[in-house]
């Protein structure tokens, strides 16, 4: 009796399969994931132009550098883009390893606040050396006032709220660089 | 009306961020806590490919590079589900695929293993899932490869996969294996995953799947994480 209501749980309750581990995505990615930034003679799904710069005058680019522990530059680093302020979804996708100075770029529209949350873009890493790939939040420095009253940002320990922040530097131009270890370690979220 | 929230990482299954075996995990793996975040619309949503036109040959790696002839190696039929950990399936996801060639070579101009490259294999491909969240395609089964993360490290057979699935919650790069393969309990990428994790990465030789005189079948399923339905209280 105990067996078959056992039975009968386990295949309809949560965690009926187990989750698929995550694995690196390794050094060599670029061919499948980002071909043609890459020059792979391969049709790539996705790239950093989240919008055309030319039709959006709103248009804003943010480029960035992601740093290991040592505080070397990151050159085999993917960072994917995902936006959505319930008017806009935009999604974008990019690799360290064709910048001369290692540095991804995207361009995109400033999603718009949603009920009170200061704007911000979701971000993915993968690299090399990470077994699962890692979750954090581009917040935009101009927007100070949503920034001091957003739950998200007042949850992360105040000394650590500027490596959630991108820095404004210049007419619609923002720089945020990516920690992975060390003192401006950037927040990492469990989503 | 009901709340969904998507379960988080199943962290008895998956690999921790730092595995000093792993030797670049150690400069990469973030050392603080991470901090919880309440699930949002961003969260809850993600980019569909439903659209997106998929080339003639995407989702057959031994013929998407053809230049002079057939590309060089075992010829191989990978297929199966992605649902999620409510065992509903997943239907009309994209999945990507790189690998490495017959030889264990990657087209990657960053790969200087000195085995040949193949001129009609290029070793990336992607597929979607039906309406019922299975998938398909052909490829060459990939070498083995040496690294250098201690003397005569090598890579087991592999293939590797990209997901996304319902929402960014749901985004999974992982990297499929062989049964059989005595690389596995020497490779420390691997063995990164708890050992109650570890067969999930396996496929199945699957002699149904096998199509006679052309290409040997293999089986692997996805699970992406589920979800929690609360429902909402009534006033």
């Amino acid at each position: 009796m105990e067996n078959i209501l056992n039975k009968d749980t386990s295949s309809l309750s949560l965690g009926a399969a187990l989750q698929t581990p995550s694995q690196t995505v390794g050094p060599y990615f670029a061919y499948g994931l980002t071909s043609e930034q890459y020059l792979y003679d391969f049709k790539q799904l996705v790239g950093n132009q989240m919008v055309s710069s030319i039709e959006n005058e709103e248009a804003i680019t943010i480029m960035g550098k992601v740093f290991d522990g040592n505080g070397d530059v990151i050159p085999d680093a993917m960072i994917e883009i995902w936006q959505n302020d319930g008017k806009n979804q935009l999604f974008g996708r990019f690799g360290t390893g064709t910048d001369a100075k290692n540095r991804f770029v995207f361009t995109t529209i400033k999603p718009k606040s949603i009920d009170g949350q200061a704007p911000y873009l979701s971000v993915i890493v993968f690299m090399r050396g990470q077994m699962i790939h890692s979750y954090t939040r581009i917040y935009f420095s101009d927007e100070h006032q949503l920034n001091a009253t957003d739950e998200v940002l007042n949850a992360v320990p105040d000394e650590r709220k500027n490596t959630l922040i991108a820095e404004k530097k210049g007419i619609n131009k923002y720089e945020f660089n990516i920690n992975m270890q060390g003192e401006n370690e950037t927040v990492f979220f469990e989503i | 009306m009901s709340n969904i929230t998507y379960n988080q990482f199943d962290r008895e299954v998956h690999p921790p961020y730092l595995a000093p075996e792993y030797k670049s995990t150690i400069l990469r793996a973030p050392t603080k806590p991470l901090i919880f975040l309440k699930q949002s619309l961003s969260e809850l949503t993600g980019p569909v490919f439903g659209d997106f036109n998929l080339g003639e040959f995407d989702n057959d790696l031994t013929k998407n590079s053809i230049k002079n002839g057939e590309p060089l190696g075992e010829r191989i039929v990978v297929h199966g589900k992605v649902m999620n950990e409510n065992g509903q399936p997943i239907p009309n996801t994209l999945i990507e695929i790189w690998q490495a060639n017959s030889c264990g070579r990657y087209v990657h101009k960053v790969d200087q293993h000195d085995a040949p490259l193949d001129p009609n294999f290029l070793g990336a491909g992607r597929c979607m899932t039906d309406k019922d969240g299975n998938y398909k395609f052909y490829t060459i089964k990939p070498g083995a490869y040496p690294w250098g993360n201690h003397y005569n490290a090598w890579r087991p057979n592999h293939i590797h996969f990209s997901l996304f699935g319902a929402n960014i919650t749901n985004r999974l790069v992982t990297q499929m294996y062989f049964p059989g393969d005595p690389l596995l309990q020497h490779d420390p990428i691997f063995l990164c995953i708890p050992p109650k994790g570890r067969e999930l990465l396996i496929s199945k030789f699957d002699l149904d799947a096998t199509e006679p005189n052309f290409a040997l079948g293999y089986r692997f399923d996805f699970v992406l994480r589920g979800y929690n339905a609360t429902p909402f209280e009534k006033i």
